[in-house]
């Protein structure tokens, strides 16, 4: 009697059978599906003699890149030149995301203002700003600079230190060597002493009650142990300071109008929509919530930074990560302004090479690994800022 | 724009991928070209006096001209040209994935594009060299004094290189600004942002007859930086087709050193010269070598002329660019436009 039973529960008759079946099925025909392309377009490429592999990753590149963070030269490598491609595309993303996210929560609790005019502007800036695409954005942008700025040996500079040229932005920088470390060391160091002083504020507001400066404090803290880095470097006051020299600017750094129209146009696009979602948030929270505050005597001010925006924040981050992906890949548009992204570095790749399916593929795994990397960070903050149940 | 490019790219790829594992045989582009009653030619998006299309639609340029001779040579018709605007990206992937027959767009002929993308060059109809433009109030009056300078550039190109190869012989530590698309080149370049910019000689005399609101303006410097010669490709592994395309150019060149021209073409059948004999059909049936009939030469010159008279409509001192004719002149003039005999 046991045995046609058990054949019941492994026959087709069994839904967990057939499931598995299924799902096999399934795999194997996208695996089926994948090989074929793939074996396809090498067979295709291999009957037409052209030429496939990652190899050429490792011959001389022999062309300039306008701007790079790292020490970079015609002959190196081509990996060298994707990695220049990938930073800046990091550059204009990390900073972009910066700036969105800053001038996204103004104007997103802008809107609930009680000034009709703050309301007003916010209210107009997220509607022009979101229904143009970012594209015509950006080449705005690169054309205002382009155009309407000074050729750079006619730049007005702002006591000889800040230029504003077609050239870019060009402002001074310390050239302190060996003390700049000590500064920096001292400047992280005063950050760390600042969050403890935090966190002893809050936990002696908690046991006394009283209100300690969250602000002040900590800003006195930062600022008086870089000083004495600064004091133990032995107090440097070299600066490089820019000069319009020939066709370029001699000393100083200079951001230059690629740079800058790609972050204008994209800290701008995207903090419409930060700034909708921050709305969002913060409308989720319940109206009770602000009357409780207000009855507990906090001010609108207080009530918002602690009450509203703690709960806001669980609705905000997921579709804020959304945003952050957002930014990242639309910074593939860069070339149309001539910023030297990963996209236009592969783009020239492509063309030296004709490895198209490799810089193709190159392209989607920088996009890939970023945008997931993003994902990861953001699902952490997610869960760390989500309801504990206790 | 970029979105653009990629999509083209991929969808080719993924053509490429669909497309059934065949090796090409000899013949099939004829074949095609014959069934579909048309010539398939990749042009630029637009470079005057190369390839460009008026208001009406109508291409003209040089690069035109080749793909129309070569139509009529097969077809009986230069008009029945489908042509296929195409950035200096897209290019060499509309070839290969066969959605062009020819490429004929001001494309440089190097080793590494002959020996590994999967194309073959077919001769050289323009013997360029890249050069640098400049406003006249920089006052530059050679390209060695760029220390510094940024230069605009398009990508996709031979130019990148050429032009750090150039900088970096003579140290000038130039930085290249690069666009995609070549409007958005000379746009930075026209409102300022570069000092120069840099392209072919003869795409500089066109951007600057074209694009500058006064030519006067902007001058080209003196130095050529780089050898450039500018000719059609055809796919690989096609040899019939590559035969056909390839002889119709040297055919047009021949055409020129022999005095055989659009408008003389009917009388010069009479001629006793045996070498205008074998261009034009009356004696040897050269044709036939090809595939054709004996008269496609004679369809070819009716259509577009003879090379000179190609490129005296299009580039010549009559025409706004006022390219001189200088090493694409004949070998026997000057120059060094050279074709194997017709025999």
């Amino acid at each position: 009697m046991r045995t046609p039973r058990k054949a019941a529960k492994w026959g087709w008759r069994s839904q967990a059978f057939r499931g598995l079946v299924f799902q096999l099925v399934a795999v194997a025909l996208i695996a089926l599906g994948a090989w074929y392309l793939a074996h396809n377009t090498l067979a295709n490429m291999q009957a037409r003699g052209i030429q496939s592999g990652f190899d050429f990753l490792r011959q001389p590149a022999g062309f300039d890149i306008s701007e790079s963070l790292v020490a970079y030269q015609a002959l190196d490598p081509y990996w060298k030149a994707f990695l220049v491609g990938v930073l800046n595309t990091l550059r204009v993303a990390v900073v972009g995301i910066f700036f969105a996210t800053l001038l996204g929560a103004a104007i997103g609790i802008g809107r609930f203002s009680r000034n009709a005019l703050v309301r007003g502007v916010c209210y107009a800036y997220v509607e022009l700003f979101r229904n143009v695409p970012v594209l015509l954005q950006l080449l705005m942008w690169y054309l205002l600079f382009t155009d309407l700025l000074p050729p750079l040996l006619d730049a007005p500079s702002i006591a000889g230190l800040f230029y504003l040229s077609k050239a870019g932005f060009s402002f001074p920088i310390p050239e302190w060597g060996a003390a700049l470390g000590l500064v920096a060391i001292a400047f992280v160091a005063g950050v760390a002493a600042a969050w403890f002083h935090r966190r002893w504020a809050i936990r002696q507001f908690e046991a006394t009650g009283r209100v300690r400066s969250l602000f002040l404090a900590p800003l006195a803290i930062v600022l008086g142990v870089t000083l004495l880095g600064w004091l133990v470097g032995g107090a440097p006051t070299a600066w490089s300071i820019p000069k319009p020299e020939g066709f370029a600017m001699e000393g100083g750094v200079s951001a230059s109008p690629e740079f800058l129209a790609v972050l204008l146009g994209l800290v701008l696009y995207t903090a419409a929509f930060i700034a909708e979602v921050v709305r969002a948030g913060i409308a989720s929270v319940s109206h009770g919530q602000v009357e409780a505050a207000g009855s507990l005597g906090l001010s609108r001010r207080r009530a918002m930074r602690l009450v509203i925006l703690p709960q806001a924040l669980r609705v905000i981050i997921p579709p804020l990560t959304s945003q952050y992906l957002n930014l990242t890949k639309n910074s593939s548009l860069a070339v149309a302004v001539g910023y030297p992204d990963v996209v236009s570095i592969a783009t020239t790749a492509l063309n030296q090479t004709g490895r198209a399916v490799e810089c193709i593929a190159i392209i989607m795994a920088v996009y890939l690994t970023t945008s997931l990397s993003t994902s990861a960070f953001m699902n952490w903050y997610n869960r760390r800022s989500a309801i504990r149940e206790r | 724009m970029k979105t653009t490019f990629i999509r083209n790219s991929v969808g080719a790829l993924v053509a490429a991928g669909l497309a059934a594992a065949v090796p090409a045989q000899a013949g099939k582009t004829l074949d095609a070209i014959k069934a579909r009653g048309q010539l398939v030619c990749g042009v630029n998006t637009g470079l005057a006096g190369f390839s460009a299309a008026d208001s009406q639609g109508n291409w003209t340029g040089l690069d035109v001209d080749v793909c129309r001779a070569i139509a009529a040579a097969i077809l009986n018709d230069g008009n029945k040209v489908k042509w296929v605007p195409l950035t200096a990206q897209q290019r060499f992937t509309a070839l290969q994935s066969g959605e062009i027959d020819i490429l004929s767009r001001n494309t440089t002929w190097t080793l590494t594009r002959d020996a590994s993308l999967g194309l073959n060059f077919l001769a050289t109809t323009y013997y360029d060299g890249q050069g640098f433009m400049v406003p006249v109030k920089s006052k530059v009056k050679s390209a060695k004094q760029l220390k510094g300078a940024t230069v605009c550039v398009q990508s996709g190109t031979t130019t990148e290189k050429n032009l750090t190869d150039f900088s970096r012989a003579n140290k000038l530590d130039m930085k290249p600004i690069v666009f995609e698309k070549q409007e958005a080149a000379t746009g930075a370049y026209f409102s300022g942002r570069c000092v120069a910019f840099t392209t072919d000689a003869s795409g500089l005399a066109s951007i600057r007859n074209k694009d500058a609101k006064d030519p006067k303006e902007h001058v080209i410097l003196p130095e050529l930086i780089s050898k450039e010669p500018l000719g059609p490709a055809v796919r690989r592994g096609d040899d019939e087709f590559y035969a056909i395309a390839k002889w119709v150019i040297f055919g047009l060149v021949e055409a020129e050193e022999y005095g055989v021209t659009q408008a003389n073409v009917d009388q010069m059948k009479a001629s006793q010269d045996p070498v205008v004999m074998r261009i034009v059909g009356t004696s040897e049936d050269t044709g036939k070598l090809l595939g054709l009939d004996k008269d496609w030469m004679v369809r070819a010159i009716k259509t577009t002329g003879n090379y000179g008279e190609i490129f005296a409509r299009n580039v010549g001192e009559k025409t706004p660019l006022n390219l001189p004719r200088g090493t694409n002149n004949l070998w026997n003039k000057g120059g060094i436009m050279y074709a194997p005999p017709i025999r």
